[in-house]
């Protein structure tokens, strides 16, 4: 068997639970029952996978078998929580000697998990935990600030290692409100919820306008209005948008200019500076921005990506 | 390039026109519901405006009064008020031209010192009022003097035009460059 192959069956099959993996083989059936009551399931997983590679050989399974115990893996819900709980709490416990964790099950296959940390020498701090949740069906976790910055990558490899996976990767995203956050990742923020009725939005729109409007008012500049709402409908849509606090843009930039020896131009150093828009519900308040007269619209796409791109805090540098 | 000049239509019966120029349109649409609650004998028309030029293909009253609103909080809604201004004929600024500062309550919010208000009105030898619009009491009382000045500006006042009220607007506290 190719070496790619082997070791293709090798990494399907170390994902498989071993409380699953009997069913799974069995729904594979590729391996004969008799071929499977052979093996011996009770020994370490490590050495489980290597006779079952060393079977799949014998019988001279290709990639395709390979493929179609992979995807027999996705089919059955192999996410063992227990596994994921108890190995994830053996990595912090190896790496340190006092540290506390707490589980914790939530809605919708999510563990909440609460970690208290202490050091070599002292017992853990109840008083500062991080806590984290983590969606088993999903590769995303969320995890409060972690005061003890130096425990944040162990933590980091426990929920890599525990779950399976292969690196972690901090998103730049963060806010007060774990649904909100939820919606970005999830992408879940462009839903709307009431039946969609194609005719009865654009009434209420106009009576809006109406209700406001005194005859003897005049908008002079209502079809720039009427633009702008469009515009800002285009970008942000009807929907009610994800919470967030802030929005923080580190920029790292050089002058650039038209004269020659302009002082500023001439520094070798780049510029740095660090533009910080902070609100109770940043969102909302873009997207009042250009129909209220204080911004143009459309908006910079630098504040207009954040959902879509689930960022809120940029670095900027030239290129 | 499209000038707004003061006397360029015929007036309306009974009509007193007044534009109010700003980038801040909520406010804007608030002080207008402001000033039509006040009691006037006049017809009142209100005419809302982010910038001029205006635009030239829509057939509208005389302007009697025009007053420029602008955001202490905001450097761009001065901008947007310092280039408005060039497409004002020069007769309107005696005494048919205002302008209208908020955001001086909140300090340290304001990214446009007064100074730089007060010596803009000054510029323009027009008078100039301090309103925090987003608050309703201030509003209905700047609401009130804006529709009688915007009679005077319509010659429905007997006996005092917007000239005359322009020099008694003119305290000793804002003295003309030149009494200086």
């Amino acid at each position: 068997m190719d070496e790619t192959v082997a070791e293709f069956f090798k990494r399907t099959i170390l994902k498989i639970p071993m409380t699953e993996m009997m069913t799974i083989l069995k729904a594979w059936d590729f391996l004969s029952e008799k071929q499977l009551q052979n093996v011996n399931f009770r020994q370490r997983k490590e050495s489980l996978v290597q006779d079952l590679v060393l079977l799949c050989e014998k019988k001279r399974a290709s990639v395709h078998d390979a493929a179609l115990l992979d995807i027999v893996c996705e089919d059955i819900d192999l996410f063992d929580m227990e596994q994921f709980k108890s190995s994830f709490k053996k990595i912090l416990q190896r790496a340190l000697k006092n540290v506390m964790v707490s589980f914790r099950d939530a809605e919708e296959n999510a563990v909440w998990i609460r970690i208290a940390w202490g050091t070599q020498y002292r017992k853990p701090n109840q008083y500062k935990p991080v806590y984290v949740v983590y969606y088993s069906q999903t590769p995303y976790a969320f995890t409060s600030s972690c005061p003890l910055r130096s425990n944040i990558p162990l933590l980091g490899q426990a929920l890599t290692v525990a779950s399976n996976h292969h690196k972690i990767v901090k998103m730049d995203l963060r806010s007060r409100y774990l649904d909100s956050l939820k919606a970005i990742v999830f992408k879940q923020y462009n839903q709307t919820f009431e039946t969609y009725n194609s005719t009865t939005p654009l009434q209420e729109k106009s009576l809006e306008l109406d209700i406001h409007m005194d005859s003897r008012i005049i908008h002079e500049n209502r079809i720039e209005k009427e633009r702008v709402q469009r515009v800002t409908q285009e970008t942000f849509g009807d929907y009610s948008q994800p919470r967030l606090e802030f929005a923080q843009y580190k920029l790292e930039t050089k002058f650039k200019s038209d004269f020659n020896g302009d002082i500023l131009a001439e520094r070798k150093e780049p510029l740095r500076c660090l533009i910080k828009f902070s609100s109770p519900h940043l969102l909302e308040a873009l997207k009042s921005l250009a129909p209220a007269g204080i911004a143009d619209a459309p908006l910079s796409p630098l504040l207009t990506c954040i959902p879509n791109k689930g960022m809120n805090y940029f670095k900027i540098k030239d290129k | 390039m499209s000038v707004l000049r003061p006397l360029d239509k015929q007036p309306g019966l009974n009509t007193a026109t007044i534009l109010l120029v700003g980038t801040e349109d909520a406010l804007l649409q608030q002080l207008a519901d402001a000033m039509l609650k006040e009691d006037c004998a006049s017809e009142l028309k209100i005419h809302l405006a982010r910038s001029l030029p205006l635009p030239s293909d829509v057939n509208r009253p005389r302007i009697d009064l025009i007053m420029f609103v602008v955001n202490l909080h905001s450097k761009y809604s001065l901008q947007n008020v310092e280039e408005s201004l060039r497409h004002v004929d020069a007769t309107f600024f005696l005494g048919k031209v205002g302008f209208l500062a908020m955001g001086a309550g909140q300090e340290s919010h304001c990214s446009i010192h007064r100074n730089t208000v007060t010596k803009l009105a000054n510029t323009y030898r027009s008078p100039l009022f301090f309103c925090d619009l987003e608050r309703e009491g201030f509003r209905a009382t700047v609401a009130q003097r804006l529709v009688r000045m915007l009679q005077i500006c319509a010659g429905h006042v007997p006996g005092v035009s917007a000239l005359n009220l322009l020099s008694l607007l003119r305290s000793s506290e804002n003295p003309a460059p030149e009494d200086l």
